[in-house]
């Protein structure tokens, strides 16, 4: 694979932000109950995250570095504030669903934590396509969460009915858990073990284990 | 020196971008420049969107008192939809219509700021918590043959933490509840939020507002309405882990119903029904 292939395209599997990294767990858990404001959520964190790369690659040679964070975050508050404005403008429904997890973006660890890891010492252009990378691999992971979220919770996909309800006059009975957060929290769980199964090279070794204390060793 | 006339030609903002990234003038001034590009960029999406933003809110407006009406058919144009709906403004003072201002132009949350246009609430008549009232109320009419079917109020009161803004659609009787809307507000999500639920709002069609004696009698309960008990018609189930915001938009139902808010219009309407 190509240095800038795999600048793209590692962070969506193999160094996923959520799956493996375990970081902006947040709004994934809070914005997946459907599609549609998952797709958006994941769309604006496409924009941010990369032009918040851009932004801060560019001007990394100049960057204090006792002031970096505080830099990096306004940069990316900037962004954020920037694409709330434009959901308002153009997509207000969507926007009014996802209320306050757009502001939320700005304290995403996705978005700081690849500023300072990548951008901050890397040019431009891989600067972007780790961006998108990244915000892909977000983005992917909320689209499957809010897959089954929406499909079996609702029984619907982008709002379309698929499993017509029991309530409406069909044969599916809704699994209403899956409207609420801890359903996301099980499909995240289930999707790092499936993904480490099919890459045990994601799985941590373990850190310590638990052994078997005989009695006459405590003593 | 032949250094000197070089650092000269490279011009002010490339001597400042020379200086070490670590000391206090590059520091001061990467942060005004940031701070200036940022807030440009920041206040000009702000500015150019607004107008954009205005009519989305707007729209959303509208929307709800087409919902509360129950006028909305979902794919058709909103503007279309509200041709069916006459804005009239009423003079809160008399319970007359009034034509001083032009009532599509006319803002209530704003004519509640401005002192030409509003009053201080004496304490123990805001029951609503609201401080201000504004002279002048839009209401909504949905007539037909020249009779009124239905009138849209718009409301607001203060729940457990915020203002919460929404219609009231009474039928031409103005005593039946058509239906209850909210629009704006910021309640506790999942508790005092339950007051969005359309399965609760569905609980106040058809309940009663005034009692007997020409009192609002309709309130949200604690617990839930037995449908055996006189006071059914004009009670509506509580929201549990929700008391106090309940009690806001018992309040505010009960402000706005009443002599303070539109209780003089309505009883106009009541009269001109049963002429």
């Amino acid at each position: 694979m190509s240095d800038t292939k795999q600048v793209l395209l590692e962070p969506v599997i193999d160094r996923n932000p959520i799956t493996l990294q375990v970081l902006g767990v947040c709004s994934a858990l809070a914005v997946t109950t459907q599609m549609i404001p998952s797709l958006i959520m994941g769309l604006a964190v496409i924009a941010v995250l990369t032009a918040s790369n851009a932004a801060v690659s560019l001007i990394r040679n100049h960057m204090p570095g006792n002031i970096r964070i505080i830099i990096q975050m306004v940069i990316i508050a900037s962004l954020v504030i920037l694409v709330d404005q434009f959901l308002k403008a153009f997509a207000y429904d969507v926007s009014k669903q996802l209320s306050v997890f757009v502001g939320l973006i700005i304290t995403n660890c996705i978005v700081l934590g690849r500023a300072e890891a990548f951008a901050s010492s890397n040019p431009v252009g891989p600067s972007i396509l780790d961006g998108i990378g990244h915000a892909l691999g977000y983005a992917g992971v909320l689209l499957v969460v809010a897959f089954f979220r929406e499909l079996f919770g609702s029984g619907k996909l982008f709002g379309i009915t698929i499993l017509p309800l029991s309530t409406d006059g069909g044969w599916y009975v809704p699994n209403g858990l899956l409207l609420l957060a801890p359903s996301a929290f099980f499909i995240i769980g289930l999707l790092i073990w499936a993904i480490r199964t099919w890459k045990p090279a994601q799985v941590e070794k373990t850190e310590y284990r638990i052994s078997v204390v005989h009695r006459t060793e405590a003593l | 020196m032949p250094d000197a006339g070089g650092t000269e030609s490279r011009g002010l903002f490339a001597r400042l971008a020379s200086l070490p990234n670590d000391s206090v003038a590059k520091m001061v001034l990467v942060t005004i420049v940031l701070s200036l590009v940022c807030s440009v960029l920041v206040s000009s999406a702000a500015v150019f969107l607004k107008p954009l933003q205005d009519r989305n809110v707007e729209m959303a407006r509208k929307a709800r008192i087409l919902e509360v009406a129950g006028l909305m058919e979902p794919g058709k144009d909103i503007d279309e939809l509200f041709k069916a709906v006459d804005v009239r403004l009423v003079d809160l003072d008399t319970g007359e219509f009034t034509d001083v201002l032009d009532p599509e132009e006319y803002n209530q949350q704003v004519a509640a700021r401005d002192p030409e246009l509003s009053e201080p609430i004496p304490p123990w008549e805001d029951i609503a918590g609201i401080s201000r009232r504004a002279k002048y109320a839009p209401v909504y009419l949905v007539e037909q043959d020249g009779e009124i079917q239905k009138v849209i109020l718009p409301v607001h009161g203060y729940g457990l933490w915020s203002t919460m803004y929404g219609f009231l659609a009474l039928s031409g009787d103005a005593d039946t509840v058509e239906g209850l809307t909210f629009y704006q507000h910021a309640e506790t999500p999942g508790l005092g939020g339950e007051i969005e639920n359309p399965n609760w709002l569905a609980k106040w069609t058809g309940k009663r507002v005034y009692g007997p004696e020409g009192d609002v009698k309709l309130s949200v309960i604690k617990g839930q309405v037995d449908p055996q008990s006189e006071d059914a018609k004009w009670s509506i189930d509580g929201i549990s882990g929700a008391t106090l915001t309940a009690q806001g938009v018992s309040r505010m139902v009960h402000y706005w119903l009443g002599e303070q808010g539109f209780g003089l219009f309505l009883e106009r309407l009541k009269k001109e029904e049963a002429a």
